[in-house]
């Protein structure tokens, strides 16, 4: 056991410490580092993208390069970014804490997933190296399998073969976590809702990402071997391909959104003071999505060719989906109502992701009706909702997060009323960018063109400009995190929110061991333990028991 | 498997990780992460699998000629093999919790054996077919001397157009459960050389009923693998 006034962080010294650890916490922090880098590269990607529509003809790369460039953007953004994001970054951090535990199940199969992840970061950056790929982040044959598409494309490939193992290890170390390492005492419907989020996105991990493995395990053999499964020149089908790959990606977008959901029912409930509205509702309704998120991959498809049947049968079961997310929205918003609601910076990305959320939500309806489908297909009415629910809800969530454990995991505050500021930037570039595609799309405008009618430029401009409004607030508030690291940075109490589930009554940043033997547990949203101090201090329990 | 702190007990003790409350608590851990993991080792498979019912359904007559290039007493020594490595791996674990030190090693030697003589009969079939032009997609090409070999009534029809494409599927199919098999065999003689030095017992085993599932896993495949293959006639 460490002395007294040690943490995770100084607790062990040099990066031999670091890359050898097996300690959740830190593997978070690495996760949290590579994800951070990945997403100003793809960040850079979006920029270059908007910047070159500036002009309907395009203003600064060649058609070519503007098609690497969206590719790069989009298989960044959701394999190095989105995908293991909120789960592997905050959710290693926190998931052990959450449950009172010391670790997660499989403490080196962490590392490993880590490694792993990292190892797949680096076959992207070599794509980059080597020209790129220009499928877009489908893959979608006969396109992209083409003889001569080179070594980026075997590149890029195996990265995602790679990544998607890394995701499959962290779900199984997840689910065996929370089915194992909860403390006597709590029970499954006793942990925070993050958890639950995270079991259920765990559950998708394990499933999906392996098909999704087969996919491009096919796909090397099929470029290099000439097999014939998916490319129609040796005899294949592509239109297999398109099923093997929503069969997992589609699940991919609630892998991604799921935790998102868990971050905004812890932050909700602690920024409104009132214990979360419909706990059951709200866990159960992740699970709902997960299965039922299995059964909707064909509305990806239905300008593709299959049974119209089948179409109808993914329409349906596409609007299902509505449902449990409409449960989990309405138990926040009942959360909210006569809360006492502090609009510090978790919070108000928490609003944004309620407002973006709630349009990207209603968006995806026009687009999981087959009717109204089929003339949105293909344009930028998809690229607009994809970005309301991926990056509008996801990002938001995500910065959310960040903001709500960066005191927990540095033990620093950052500066309150910029963050507040930036969070407003980065809704209000947001919405600049992506309303404009809304309405573009509405009008037609089909998507990854490098170039584009004048009739369009000034709403691609004022998309343009939204997008560097984003950026800007995106880079903003990232420094001022990092500025709260500085010598003599406000040092953080170990609650300084008033929230109630067991990461926050150990200090900040926590012992190497997490806690010093299991603090009493009163229910991860019940409040009534707590009483605020104030200034150095922060939140305390009224029982007593305080770190 | 050393825990997060080095420890000097040299008994089963030393194999406790310093964040389980108990041996128990451990091993029920480690295998539902396994029970996990071969769930998603199934949906890694099950692409495959629904490759096949595709290109079956779309393509019977391919399948039927396909198949008689397969020989299904090979098919069937190997199943043979499969299921006795099997059983070796089933009695490793029994062996291990009993403590019995000898009998768990013969069987883990046994499972290793079984486990490389199915990749002999592997290796054979592999290089007999490849040899003769028997191969994936646009390469199928057989040889006159194999054709020799087909039924008489087969030989008088001509073979069906892309027939490559179903020996694409059978090398997908195989050659990933051939890699099971090598990774398999790779596990099993880690195992080993922890049981030679007298690791596991009673109140540790994890790793031997860990890849005893696997196994398992791995055989049920070919259980599969066999008939869809090899008896489709």
């Amino acid at each position: 056991m460490s002395t007294h006034g040690e943490n995770y962080l100084t607790a062990e010294r040099g990066w031999r410490s670091w890359i050898t650890t097996r300690d959740h916490k830190r593997i978070g922090v690495m996760y949290l580092t590579v994800i951070l880098i990945s997403v100003l590269l793809g960040g850079l990607f979006a920029l270059a993208v908007r910047l070159h529509l500036w002009n309907p003809d395009g203003l600064l790369v060649s058609n070519d390069v503007y098609n690497r460039l969206f590719t790069l953007h989009g298989a960044v953004m959701i394999f190095l970014f989105i995908i293991p994001g909120i789960p592997a970054a905050f959710g290693n951090f926190v998931l052990p804490m959450m449950l009172g535990a010391r670790d997660v199940a499989f403490p080196r199969l962490n590392l490993l997933s880590f490694y792993l992840y990292l190892a797949g970061t680096v076959f992207f950056l070599a794509v980059l190296v080597f020209g790129g790929i220009d499928t877009g982040w489908t893959l979608y044959p006969p396109y992209s399998f083409e003889s001569g598409k080179g070594l980026a494309l075997l590149l890029a490939l195996l990265g995602v073969f790679i990544i998607g193992f890394s995701s499959i290890l962290t779900g199984v170390n997840f689910i065996a976590t929370m089915h194992n390492m909860r403390p006597k005492g709590m029970g499954f419907f006793d942990m925070p809702l993050f958890a639950w989020g995270l079991y259920a996105t765990s559950i998708i991990q394990v499933i999906a990402t392996p098909v999704l493995g087969i996919t491009v395990a096919l796909g090397f053999v099929e470029y290099l071997f000439h097999i014939g499964l998916f490319m129609p020149e040796y005899g294949g089908d592509p239109v297999l391909f398109q099923h093997f790959f929503w069969f997992y990606s589609h699940p991919a977008v609630y892998i991604m959104i799921l935790p998102a959901m868990g971050v905004v029912s812890e932050v909700v409930s602690v920024f409104s003071r009132k214990p979360i509205f419909g706990y059951r509702f709200i866990a159960m309704s992740s699970i709902a999505i997960a299965i039922i998120g299995f059964l909707v991959w064909g509305h990806h498809m239905f300008v593709s060719g299959q049974s119209k049947w089948a179409s109808v049968i993914f329409s349906v079961l596409t609007l299902l989906v509505a449902i449990p997310s409409a449960i989990k929205v309405f138990n926040w918003l009942a959360t909210m109502y006569r809360g006492s609601i502090r609009l510090d910076t978790p919070m108000v990305y928490v609003l944004s992701f309620l407002l973006l959320f709630g349009v990207g939500g209603l968006t995806g309806l026009f687009l999981g009706s087959l009717s109204t489908d089929v003339p949105l297909h293909d344009t930028y009415f998809v690229v607009a909702h994809f970005h309301f629910v991926m990056v509008g809800s996801v990002l938001s969530a995500f910065m959310a997060a960040l903001h709500y454990w960066w005191p927990k995991m540095t033990g620093r505050l950052y500066d309150e009323r910029i963050g507040r500021w930036t969070a407003v930037m980065v809704l209000l570039g947001f919405l600049l960018t992506f309303v404009p595609q809304f309405i573009m799309g509405a009008e037609g405008a089909p998507r990854r063109y490098a170039t584009y009618p004048y009739e369009w430029e000034l709403l691609s401009r004022l998309s343009t400009v939204g997008a560097f409004v984003l950026g800007s607030g995106m880079f903003a508030s990232l420094i001022n995190l990092l500025q709260s690291l500085r010598r003599g940075g406000r040092r953080a109490p170990a609650n300084p929110w008033g929230a109630a589930t067991l990461e926050w009554f150990t200090t900040s940043p926590p012992d190497p061991h997490n806690f010093h033997g299991l603090p009493p547990l009163t229910g991860p949203y019940n409040f009534s333990v707590l009483q605020y101090i104030g200034g150095e201090t922060g939140w305390v329990r009224r029982d007593g028991y305080n770190v | 498997m050393a825990g997060h702190d080095a420890k000097t007990a040299s008994g089963p003790e030393q194999f406790l990780l310093d964040h389980f409350d108990s041996p128990a608590a451990q091993l029920h851990t480690a295998k539902l992460g396994m029970w996990v993991f071969l769930a998603s080792e199934i949906l890694f498979f099950s692409g495959l699998f629904t490759a096949y019912a595709v290109y079956r359904g779309n393509h019977p007559e391919m399948f039927a000629y396909g198949q008689h290039f397969l020989d299904w007493r090979m098919g069937a020594l190997n199943t043979v093999v499969l299921i006795t490595s099997s059983l070796a791996a089933a009695l490793s674990v029994r062996f291990a919790q009993l403590g019995q030190q000898t009998a768990l090693r013969r069987s883990l030697l046994a499972v290793i054996g079984c486990a490389i003589a199915f990749m002999v009969v592997k290796y054979l079939e592999y290089s007999h077919k490849i040899t003769n032009g028997v191969v994936w997609g646009d390469g199928f090409s057989p040889s006159p001397e194999i054709l020799a070999e087909l039924p008489a009534a087969l030989r008088a029809l001509p073979v069906p157009e892309g027939m490559g494409r179903f020996f694409s599927i059978y090398y997908c199919m195989t050659g990933l459960h051939g890699i099971h098999v090598l990774v398999g065999i790779g596990i099993y003689v880690w195992i080993y050389r922890h049981a030679a030095r007298g690791h596991y017992g009673p109140t540790y085993y994890n790793a031997v009923d860990n890849a005893a599932l696997y196994w398992h896993l791995v055989d049920l495949i070919w259980i599969f693998l066999f008939p869809l293959f090899y008896l489709i006639g």
